[in-house]
């Protein structure tokens, strides 16, 4: 599973797409194309930002809700709390002992 | 060449006649029967009344609905229409209780949002920067 996590977090593309899902979540397919393209003039394919789409969803970082006719995607940024929690910092200030 | 009329496949003509008119503020003008219940029906943006016209066509082609529906459910507009102000647009047509897929997006020179005619479609509406 932290596999699936890490493969999704190396693509500098998947990062955008949790960068603007971050900004709002529940985002048609369209409105995350839309994004790529527009702020971040990235010239990638409908097909393919699907298939990005798929492996965050696949690592549990996007989830997807259907509204009726409608499908948005939702951010879910619980995963990454196993990267903290595999690699923890010590508790609290060091300086805290007197 | 222009772009003299575009169309949009609507479920039922006179519930989009009145979407098109009462809510987004078009005006008709062609209304021709066609056959038992069908009509030419097309309507203009009351600020250019010889400008392009845009045909509300009947999606009763078996294809129309699986078509429409694949693009709604990916949030693809059908067509797009020019405003003077998407967020005021917005806060009109949510008042109308029109729902949005896509709130008001600033996109550098432009911004836009996409909501749903009520009658099969997505439609993009937005506001290019002078």
């Amino acid at each position: 599973m932290a596999d699936d996590l890490f493969k999704a977090l190396a693509d500098p593309t998947r990062r955008i797409i949790i960068d603007e899902l971050v900004e709002r979540s529940g985002q048609t397919l369209f409105e995350i194309c839309s994004r790529l393209s527009m702020k971040h003039r990235l010239g990638i394919s409908r097909q393919a930002i699907s298939q990005h789409l798929a492996v965050l969803e696949a690592a549990g970082l996007v989830e997807v809700r259907r509204e009726g006719r409608y499908k948005y995607h939702d951010l879910n940024t619980a995963p990454l709390r196993q990267i903290t929690e595999r690699w923890p910092l010590p508790d609290g200030p060091e300086e805290s002992s007197p | 060449m222009r772009i003299h009329l575009t169309s949009v496949f609507v479920d039922d003509q006179a519930e989009a006649l009145r979407f098109y008119t009462e809510v987004l503020g078009f005006v008709k003008k062609h209304d021709v029967p066609l056959g038992e219940k069908d009509r030419w029906l097309t309507v203009v943006s009351p600020e250019e009344p010889g400008g392009t016209e845009l045909l509300l066509e009947p999606a009763g082609h078996p294809a129309a609905r699986t078509y429409r529906d694949a693009l709604v459910k990916d949030g693809i507009p059908l067509a797009q229409f020019a405003v003077g102000d998407v967020r005021a647009e917005f806060e009109r047509l949510r008042g109308h209780g029109v729902h949005f897929t896509q709130e008001p997006l600033e996109m550098g020179p432009v911004t836009t949002a996409v909501f749903d005619d009520t009658c099969g479609n997505l439609i993009q509406i937005a506001t290019q920067a002078q």
